[in-house]
């Protein structure tokens, strides 16, 4: 596989990955932030959101400070389970993970709030769990919001760069994720491997988005009547 | 059938709801105007609201007892509630909507069997298709027939026939008495149209912002 093969394949499954890990988290706080009121809610809501909003080299800043050797997790993981977070393509993860984690929480926190809750008390009086209530009602009919949620999760993750960089570094074979390589071609004056980059960085991005607009279209296809 | 509503004291937007009765009829109408406080009685029996106070018993079976801080969830209830809304699940077609609070463990020839609730009810061949696709009719049928696979010992139906024409109307009209006839099941009927009362009820509750105004027995 050339170099360039390389870094597409990382960074498609490492964002993948990202997405999925922080599928539980992200459901699980959008749901207590569009279905309870509870102290402290206005500050968990600020939390989540904050990555977004702050310049993502802080973000990166703060990660590394906490997934060094030397700070809370990477210390925990090195001396626990001999597991080395920084600089590897586990910080890839953290870092994309981080970043796209408001996307999904805040795209599946409006899709909860639109789910008619009458539709949840009923199936409670039907003899439903909470649980059930939840993946039988809940999940389903908040679909779109949370496929949409987690295409924007996948195409944060793969574009990802600040934080990135500064907690996993740049390193070849590594840790070298598209949007990296991409910024170290342009840098090395390799146009011609910036562009071809670039392109499968476009290609993928439409495929994701694509993929996710059909698939929320058939779901839509099943749930409504044809005029 | 024996529901004691005792000392309900539940805050609305505009007044309190407050009811303090005993309902033993088979078919009781809760009657009033819009805003009376209907929809939150019914709530409150099913569980699906927390009041300030109450005792509510069913029979012998305490449901909501906040002196003594019991509270049974609605799953744990045993009520079936066809809400005005209906709240048919739209994801579902008809037949996983009726199976949903089905009890399996049902033999095959007893009363809340699927076969004999949907025989009932004629809405056998509803069965295949999506909920979307019913009519208004249809629709309160399914959503009847669903409250009622759960064998409940109460149902609560909130304007059943609500936006129906009077001509729909008079054709499930049959099919309410049917299941209140057949199945035993004491209702709780919030309704606004007498023609529907005075066909199904026993009993007419009348509530008024929040208070009970009148209680009758319409059949004495």
């Amino acid at each position: 596989m050339s170099q360039e093969w390389q870094i597409v394949w990382f960074t498609a499954w490492v964002s993948a990955l990202s997405t999925v890990l922080i599928l539980p988290a992200g459901l699980a706080a959008a749901w207590l932030l569009a279905r309870h009121d509870w102290p402290g809610k206005s500050l968990a809501e600020t939390l989540v959101t904050l990555p977004l909003v702050m310049p993502p080299v802080a973000t990166g800043l703060i990660l590394l400070k906490a997934l060094g050797r030397r700070g809370v997790l990477g210390g925990f993981f090195h001396d626990t389970l001999h597991l080395d977070i920084a600089f590897t393509w586990r910080a890839v993860l953290a870092a994309q993970a981080v970043m796209s984690f408001p996307l999904l929480v805040r795209s599946a926190r409006t899709a909860f709030a639109e789910v008619n809750p009458r539709f949840e008390q009923i199936a409670r009086t039907l003899g439903a769990g909470e649980w059930q209530v939840f993946f039988s009602i809940t999940v389903p009919l908040a679909w779109r919001g949370i496929i949409g949620g987690m295409i924007l999760a996948f195409a944060r993750a793969l574009g990802e760069f600040g934080a990135t960089i500064m907690v996993a570094g740049n390193i070849p074979g590594k840790t070298a994720t598209l949007s990296l390589s991409i910024y170290e071609s342009v840098q090395l004056g390799q146009d011609a491997a910036a562009f071809r980059l670039l392109g499968i960085s476009v290609a993928l991005a439409f495929v994701a988005v694509w993929s996710g607009e059909w698939l929320m279209r058939r779901r839509r296809g099943l749930y409504e009547t044809p005029p | 059938m024996k529901l004691l509503l005792r000392n309900i004291s539940l805050p609305l937007a505009d007044f309190v709801l407050e009811v303090n009765v005993e309902l033993a009829s088979q078919v009781t109408a809760i009657v009033g105007p819009s805003g009376a406080g209907k929809t939150s009685l019914l709530d409150l029996i099913a569980g699906l609201r927390r009041p300030r106070s109450a005792l509510i018993q069913l029979e012998e079976r305490v449901l909501t007892d906040t002196a003594c801080g019991l509270f049974l969830p609605p799953r744990s209830r045993e009520i079936g509630y066809v809400p005005q809304d209906l709240a048919l699940f739209p994801h579902l077609p008809v037949r996983k909507n009726l199976l949903y609070g089905c009890k399996t463990s049902l033999p095959r020839g007893s009363l809340f069997s699927y076969e004999h609730v949907v025989a009932v009810l004629e809405i056998e061949r509803l069965a295949g298709r999506s909920v979307t696709e019913l009519s208004g009719g249809e629709k309160r049928r399914v959503a009847l027939a669903r409250a009622l696979l759960t064998s409940p010992r109460l149902l609560l139906l909130d304007e059943p026939l609500a936006g129906l024409d009077a001509a729909l109307k008079a054709r499930i009209i049959p099919y309410l008495a049917r299941v209140r006839d057949e199945f035993q099941v004491p209702m709780l009927y919030v309704s606004h149209d007498r023609q529907e009362v005075q066909a199904l009820c026993d009993e007419v509750v009348e509530l008024e912002r929040g208070q009970v105004r009148s209680q009758a027995n319409q059949k004495a």
